[in-house]
């Protein structure tokens, strides 16, 4: 059985769902690389933050 | 009312679009069929690849795939799997998935196998605007 780290779960959730959304929400190849990356970076960036967010909270 | 001319315009073009919901239906039994039936071969590769990995992923994390809809939640649970088409009624079939989670990680596997069927419908409506012409 697969047991990813929470971060790595992260990750490939993130990696997969920005690939659909860039292909499916824009028109031409140029803008659904940058709007998939664009849905990359938030969804690493906001685990992040929202992990120090708990991190500080829970201190 | 129309006139032949216009009468034989419409008939042409409704011929030359045929069944129009074809790669919509495609799309959702096998993720990326729609696409590539519209012959947007690297788009289709990506979406498949994309949505059977994270299916996959789903299936070796030993998430759940919802056998019934007991409660509004195993009802939207039930809903998304449904979208992953052939890969949930062959897997259900087969036997694979988890037993109720007992991980936190079988408790992603079952998410990410939701949402890998949430994922393929958004595809699928792709692929129909594609064919409809609404996108290009």
């Amino acid at each position: 059985m697969l047991r990813p780290s929470h971060f790595a779960a992260v990750l490939l959730f993130g990696l997969f769902a920005s690939v659909v959304f860039g292909i499916t929400q824009r028109e031409t190849p140029q803008k659904m690389i940058r709007y998939g990356l664009y849905c990359f970076v938030l969804f690493a960036g906001s685990a992040i933050v929202l992990s120090w967010v708990m991190f500080l909270i829970a201190r | 009312m129309g006139t032949a001319p216009n009468k034989a315009a419409t008939a042409a073009k409704s011929q030359q679009q045929g069944f129009v919901y074809l790669p919509l239906i495609a799309g959702w039994l096998v993720p990326g069929a729609g696409h590539f039936l519209l012959r947007k071969w690297g788009r289709g590769a990506l979406l498949a690849i994309s949505i059977i990995a994270m299916f996959a992923l789903g299936l070796a994390m030993d998430g759940k795939l919802y056998s019934g809809a007991q409660d509004i939640l195993e009802l939207l649970g039930m809903v998304g799997d449904l979208g992953n088409g052939l890969m949930f009624f062959v897997s259900r079939t087969i036997g694979l998935g988890g037993d109720p989670v007992q991980f936190t990680t079988a408790d992603y596997g079952t998410k990410f196998i939701v949402v890998a069927g949430l994922l393929n419908v958004i595809a699928a409506v792709d692929a129909h605007n594609l064919r409809t012409g609404r996108k290009s």
